[in-house]
């Protein structure tokens, strides 16, 4: 692969970026321990009723799964920006979707993936009925790449600002609301026996249309924020 | 299209440029012209709107008024790629120079003939290839971010005051690296606030001074 082409550039922007998360991977390893904390809360906090816990396990893991991956966008482009390489990316010939798409990209492999991973412990921790986790595992793994372009948009909004945290929270969580509807609601749907066919291609049509659009909006806010 | 090999015409042009931020003049307008060959040296006092002028120039901030070429070619798509260096590095603290060079080289392609072992040697960084860039000095951060430019293949060079934080030594490393930057036909705007004199063959300089509001 020739330096300085594209195709070396999406991928020399991600090998650098896990390069930085593996050297802190104590902080990459958030998420996944508040998600593991959380899941193991709700058995203590609504009692051992296992046909209770069974019952909404397919929503909780889906809220859990959301508000984990928003713990790690926070920071998604906030070191881009004050180290200024940033500005490298600008100064450099290569489109900045293609770089934002390689960011974003990441922040699913170490964030999104991760959760979808540890969901089969965690559907088994809360008594969800074994013939749901397929549906709860393919709906995460449609969501979750959505709600890491979502996010890293408003990041890229956000970047600039000091303690974004909230104000990021504010502009994703209204934004990812359907997904969260459309997820949950297949699992509830498989539960009950109906067809989870309609959520899931919607599901599915949402992430073809973040993927595609997603990096386009990312570097536009990148921009924006940048000037 | 004017070839950008071409010796007649400017690398980089920019014509009544000014730039004005919430009612405040910051500079301009002002003209400019850059040619391979040659560094512009620009000089000004703290507050004289250097690096805003190099931000414009870079592309990174749309000017107030006026229009930047780029080997006669008007358009802001066209500005990149330049190699840039500002206050911010660009550096990530928890990589170590060699895999920052790699990522420059990734983002900017390779200068032909300069492996990043020996441009790092010969910015004077050997035996720190491997150490963060965390645990380097505000010096050897500088160097190993000119140790970028040389190891990736930009022709034209934005450089915001490169002989900040250097001691004697590394400011005759930019003068050497300024040198055969235009010996090999590139060309570098430089800016400084004026107390360090560059010592390259062709130096061409403009005063940027306050503009009152």
């Amino acid at each position: 692969m020739r330096k300085g082409s594209v195709l070396s550039a999406f991928f020399g922007v991600m090998r650098r970026d896990a390069l930085s998360l593996w050297r802190r991977r104590a902080d990459a390893l958030n998420p996944i321990w508040f998600a593991a904390i959380v899941i193991t809360l709700f058995p203590l906090a609504l009692g051992p009723e296992a046909a209770k816990l069974a019952r909404i396990a397919g929503g909780v893991i889906w809220v859990i799964v959301l508000l984990a991956s928003l713990l790690s966008l926070d920071a998604l482009f906030r070191a881009d920006l004050e180290e200024g390489s940033l500005d490298l990316m600008l100064t450099s010939a290569q489109p900045l979707a293609v770089l934002a798409a390689a960011k974003i990209l990441l922040h699913w492999l170490a964030t999104g993936l991760p959760l979808v991973a540890i969901t089969p412990i965690a559907a088994t921790a809360l008594g969800l009925s074994p013939k749901a986790l397929p549906v709860l595992l393919t709906s995460l793994a449609l969501g979750t790449p959505i709600i890491s372009v979502i996010g890293a948009c408003a990041a890229a909004l956000t970047a600039g600002l000091r303690r974004a945290g909230m104000l990021l929270s504010l502009i994703v969580l209204p934004l990812v609301v359907p997904v969260l509807i459309f997820g949950a609601g297949a699992v509830e749907a498989s539960l009950t026996g109906t067809s989870t066919t309609q959520p899931m291609l919607l599901l599915a049509a949402g992430l073809v249309a973040s993927i595609a659009l997603g990096p386009l909006v990312c570097a536009a806010a990148l921009r924006l924020g940048n000037h | 299209m004017p070839d950008s090999l071409d010796d007649s015409g400017p690398m980089l042009a920019a014509r009544g440029l000014a730039m004005v931020r919430q009612g405040e003049p910051i500079f301009g307008p002002l003209d400019l012209e850059l040619r391979a060959g040659e560094v512009l040296l620009i000089e000004g006092g703290n507050g004289s709107g250097k690096t805003t002028l190099l931000r414009v120039l870079a592309g990174l901030l749309a000017p107030s008024e006026g229009r930047i070429e780029r080997a006669g070619v008007e358009s802001e798509d066209l500005i990149a790629p330049l190699g840039f260096l500002s206050h911010a590095l660009g550096l990530r603290a928890d990589l170590s120079p060699l895999e920052q060079l790699d990522f420059f080289a990734c983002l900017h392609g390779l200068r032909p003939g300069i492996s990043a072992m020996a441009a790092l040697k010969s910015v004077g960084l050997e035996g720190f290839e491997r150490m963060p860039v965390r645990r380097l000095s505000a010096g050897q951060r500088k160097r190993c971010a000119l140790a970028g430019l040389l190891h990736t293949a930009n022709t034209l060079w934005l450089l915001d005051e490169p002989y900040a934080n250097l001691d004697r030594d590394g400011q005759i490393l930019v003068d050497r690296l300024l040198e055969a930057h235009i010996a090999r036909g590139g060309a570098a705007l430089i800016t400084s606030h004026g107390l360090i004199e560059p010592q390259v063959s062709r130096v061409r300089r403009m005063r940027m001074e306050m503009v009152d509001a």
